[in-house]
């Protein structure tokens, strides 16, 4: 039975278990509220993939999950728990935009341009996250929460700059950053409304998951990540191995917050917060922090999103509705893990000190 | 104090996956004896034991406690039928005293804890034992050999009227271990213990226990009382009829250049205590040099610092040139170390066998090829090497910390001597290894050596330094303060420095 657990079977259990019991938990929820759940559920399917409309809604929307996910699991690689990367999404939007306001009138080629944004919202967000990893190893801070406190330090400083330095003058009763000209715009799949963020966020959970699983760069985050003792022993330089995987994990992050203002805001206001940087948390969980299973989890969490609407409007149910569903599920999804580490301790008692 | 029960294992099996770590294992603890439990490396010794504290559950077969079935279904359900066990590796509060330690061991207090009551109640039980140790200081701050004894008394303090040790000797001196195992040998003989041990060395089984069983790839082979048993025969039943392989002896050589050279390194312990002051040793070509000393002087941290683990003053070189244990000077200059408690300081243990193995060679041709790791050339290198060096294990893909104790250390050995090696440095290479595998480990470090290695070999068994060592340095508080050849070296003069008498 030790296989069962250890398996792959054992790996997809809790999720599976979790969204099972999620949808149940769910229901009793709707019901609740006078709501039949099977027509809720068929909404929810309609809305999320149901037409082909609703599939390129979804894929939208799952385009920065993609990459706010990465900023949870790359650091997860090397042992380390960053749930700040909402600040990181923020920072690189700004940073984009502040990059493509700035190149945009030395007459460089657009795409020229837009390579530089999509730079300066990676470094942006690379530095912050960077930090966290620099705070944990040189002062021992805790970077779960360290990161977490910069997110809010991170959209305080947006906020005060869109509402100073970089204020659109023409925007009146909002703050707001002067707005991107189309030509600086990321253009769209061909033949769909589905912005080629996606296409960024997708390369990047490919090549994370190459790189942690077939490089040799990987082979050694894996050593130092599974036991930095190890790591040191072997000569690898530990602490700049951290440092790059924050780095990049920040980086995606901060890929993530171009993507959203180059593709969809245009410009940066308060509104760009949009929670895509805590969503990300619950679709690393989901995904059980592998770079590759970012991507449908991302894309069924997008789906969730996008079905919102639908049930608002033919159930009258308020918006916040799929947020109940998005917390329900992640309470369920910790639930699994302590039950998978019951399942292991069980199945397959290894995790307990192994006497030599 | 009731008396000491009889237990009777009957019919153990046990697989993981399809492979059957034990099967059909039966051994009977008669009341009031010391039992010992021999076997090679990953014979399944531990796992029996585990399998008795309800750690694992057994695929099949029964424990009769006295007579009466009992169902062990979790450690907590063996602590109440008096069943105890000590690790082999600590598991005491580092941070709390002994007293702290055992009043929280005895399990749920309710509102607050009286500690004069506790003292009183530790202290009434403590006069009633042949064994002392401090109870009122940190654990942390404590020998080895005290922690040992801690460990022992807090099983015994929680009831433990039949206890089971595995490997408890090999973190002890010599002389603590006589010590213990006299102690609990004394409390088997009158009736108040019986005792399970699990032991690779044939010394304490003939001084200390009554009874033998031996355990070879998971099946009961033989035992039976020791007096009626021999060495020679214990290790054939441990062994089977394995021709046993022929070792390097050592050629007479004189030694070349200076490899490894250390002057006045400094480094502090976890603790921000001094841990090494001052240390100054050379290590040359085709000599092995030994370091001596009791647990704790500063052994540990040498080590580190030559593992890049522990920051440090002074300088390291290696070769001529200063070393700071990054990977490319490592490479360079052939260096390999084998740490103490391998699978903590050199190994992931989530990690397979064979990506372990690969540790030091995944950056280089052939398994490191541009950016990538060859899965193949990765496999083909793990096996070589758990066929090479024995390794016991259900496959290369298993994790590594699914390994019997000796087996991870046999296959970092592996990993480590598998090249080119011009430096070695050893941190009790052989603790935890059958006899047959000490005899291999050995010659590998010979050959090593007599290939014009430079080894430092650090070990806390002086029988192994002085049947090893071309020069022999002990270590006290941090620094060397003796230094002897081989040919003069004694036992009395390393033993009254080690001791810091001198
Ligand atoms: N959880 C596990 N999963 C898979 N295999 C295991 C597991 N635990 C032990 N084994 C295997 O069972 C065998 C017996 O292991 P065990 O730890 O009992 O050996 P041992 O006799 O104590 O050896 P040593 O003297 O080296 O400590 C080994 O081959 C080991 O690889
Ligand atoms: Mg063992």
């Amino acid at each position: 039975m030790g296989g069962f657990a250890r398996g792959s079977l054992g790996v997809l259990l809790p999720p599976v278990l979790a969204v099972v019991a999620t949808m149940i938990l769910f229901a009793g929820f709707l019901a609740a509220q006078g709501v039949d759940p099977l027509t809720a559920y068929r909404l929810i399917w309609l809305g999320a993939f149901g037409t082909w409309f609703s599939w390129q809604d979804s894929l939208v929307r799952a385009a920065p999950l993609l990459l706010t996910g990465l900023c949870v699991a790359l650091p997860a690689q090397m042992g380390l728990m960053i749930i700040g990367g909402e600040g990181a999404f923020v920072l690189g939007a700004l940073a984009a935009v502040a990059a493509g306001l700035a190149a945009g009138n030395l007459g460089l080629p657009d795409i020229l341009v837009q390579v530089i944004m999509a730079a300066a919202g990676i470094c942006a967000g690379g530095v912050v996250i960077a930090l966290c990893g620099l705070l944990r190893f040189k002062r021992g801070v805790n970077e779960t929460i360290s990161s977490l406190l910069f997110a809010y330090i991170a959209i305080a400083v947006m906020n005060q700059i869109i509402a100073g330095p970089m204020r659109d003058p023409g925007s009146l009763n909002r703050p707001a950053t002067r707005t991107l000209p189309d030509n600086l715009m990321l253009g769209t799949i061909p033949g769909t409304t589905i912005h080629v963020g996606l296409i960024f966020g997708i390369i990047a959970c490919l090549a994370a998951y190459i790189c942690v699983y077939f490089t040799k760069f990987g082979f050694a985050a894996r050593i130092v990540g599974g036991n930095a003792r190890a790591g040191r022993v072997v000569g690898l330089p530990v602490e700049r191995m951290i440092l790059a995987f924050c780095f990049a994990a920040g980086g995606a992050a901060g890929l993530g917050g171009m993507v959203e203002v180059a593709a969809v805001q245009g410009a940066v206001s308060s509104d760009i917060s949009t929670g895509a940087g805590y969503t990300g948390i619950l679709v690393a969980f989901l995904a059980r922090m592998n770079p590759l299973a970012i991507i449908p989890v991302a894309v069924l969490l997008g789906g969730l999103d996008a079905a919102g609407g639908l049930l608002q409007q033919r159930l009258n149910l308020p918006d916040a509705t799929m947020l109940v569903l998005r917390g329900v599920l992640f309470v369920m999804l910790l639930s699994a893990d302590a039950l998978q580490g019951r399942l292991t301790r069980y199945l397959a008692p290894r995790r307990l000190p192994v006497t030599v | 104090m009731s008396d000491a029960p009889g237990l009777e294992v009957v019919g153990v099996t046990k697989r993981f996956g399809d492979f059957a770590a034990l099967s059909d294992v039966s051994l009977r603890l008669h009341p009031g004896t010391v039992h010992a439990l021999l076997g090679e490396n990953g014979a399944g010794k531990s796992t029996l034991v585990k399998c008795i504290m309800g750690f694992y559950h057994a695929d099949a077969g029964e424990l009769l406690l006295d007579g009466r079935e009992i169902k062990v279904g979790n450690p907590r359900d063996a602590q109440q039928a008096g069943i105890g066990m000590v690790y082999q590796h600590f598991t005491l509060v580092p941070s709390m005293t002994i007293l702290e330690n055992l009043t929280m061991g005895l399990g749920f207090r309710p509102g607050r804890i009286d500690w004069k009551v506790e003292r009183a109640k530790l202290t009434a039980f403590l006069d009633t034992m042949p064994f002392r140790v401090p109870i009122d200081r940190p654990v942390s701050s404590l020998a080895a050999g005290e922690k040992q004894k801690a460990e022992i008394l807090k099983q015994l303090y929680l009831q433990a009227k039949l206890l089971i040790l595995d490997e408890p000797t090999s973190v002890l001196t010599p002389q603590e271990a006589d010590e213990m195992l006299g102690l609990i040998r004394s409390m088997a003989t009158a009736g108040q213990l019986t005792v399970l041990i699990i032991t690779h060395k044939f010394r304490e089984v003939l001084a200390f226990a009554d009874e033998v069983t031996v355990l070879r790839r998971g099946k009961q082979v033989g035992g039976g009382k020791v007096s009626e048993l021999s060495v020679p025969e214990m290790a054939r039943l441990m062994v089977g009829d394995q021709a046993s392989r022929d070792h390097a002896g050592r050629e007479e050589r004189e030694p070349g250049e200076v490899m490894l050279a250390l002057t006045g390194v400094q480094a502090l312990d976890d603790a921000g205590g001094p841990a090494l002051q001052g240390v100054d040793l050379t290590v040359r070509r085709g000599e092995i040099v030994g370091i001596a000393g009791v647990s704790g002087n500063g052994q540990t941290a040498l080590v580190e610092v030559l593992g890049g683990q522990r920051r440090h003053q002074g300088a390291v070189t290696v070769g001529g040139e200063p070393f700071g244990a990054t990977r490319e000077e490592i490479a360079r200059h052939n260096f390999a170390l084998l740490p103490e408690e391998p699978l903590r300081n050199a190994c992931v243990g989530r990690m397979s066998v064979g990506e372990n193995m690969a540790f030091r060679s995944f950056d280089r041709a052939p398994i490191g090829s541009g950016v990538w790791v060859k899965r193949g050339a990765l496999r083909r290198h793990a096996r070589d090497l758990v066929e090479r060096y024995n390794v016991r294990t259900t496959g290369i893909d298993a994790p590594i910390m699914t390994l019997s104790g000796g087996n991870v250390q046999r296959a970092v050995l592996g990993r480590e001597l598998s090249g080119e090696v011009d430096v070695l440095v050893c941190a009790n290479p052989v603790f935890g290894l059958d006899f047959s595998a000490v005899a291999d480990i050995h010659g590998q470090i010979v050959a090593a050596r007599n290939r014009g290695a430079a080894v430092l070999l650090v070990s806390e068994d002086l029988d192994e330094l002085l049947e090893l060592a071309d020069r022999i340095l002990v270590m006290s508080g941090g620094a060397i303060v003796y230094e002897t050849k081989r040919e003069s070296a004694d036992r009395q003069s390393i033993g009254l420095h080690m001791a810091g008498h001198a």
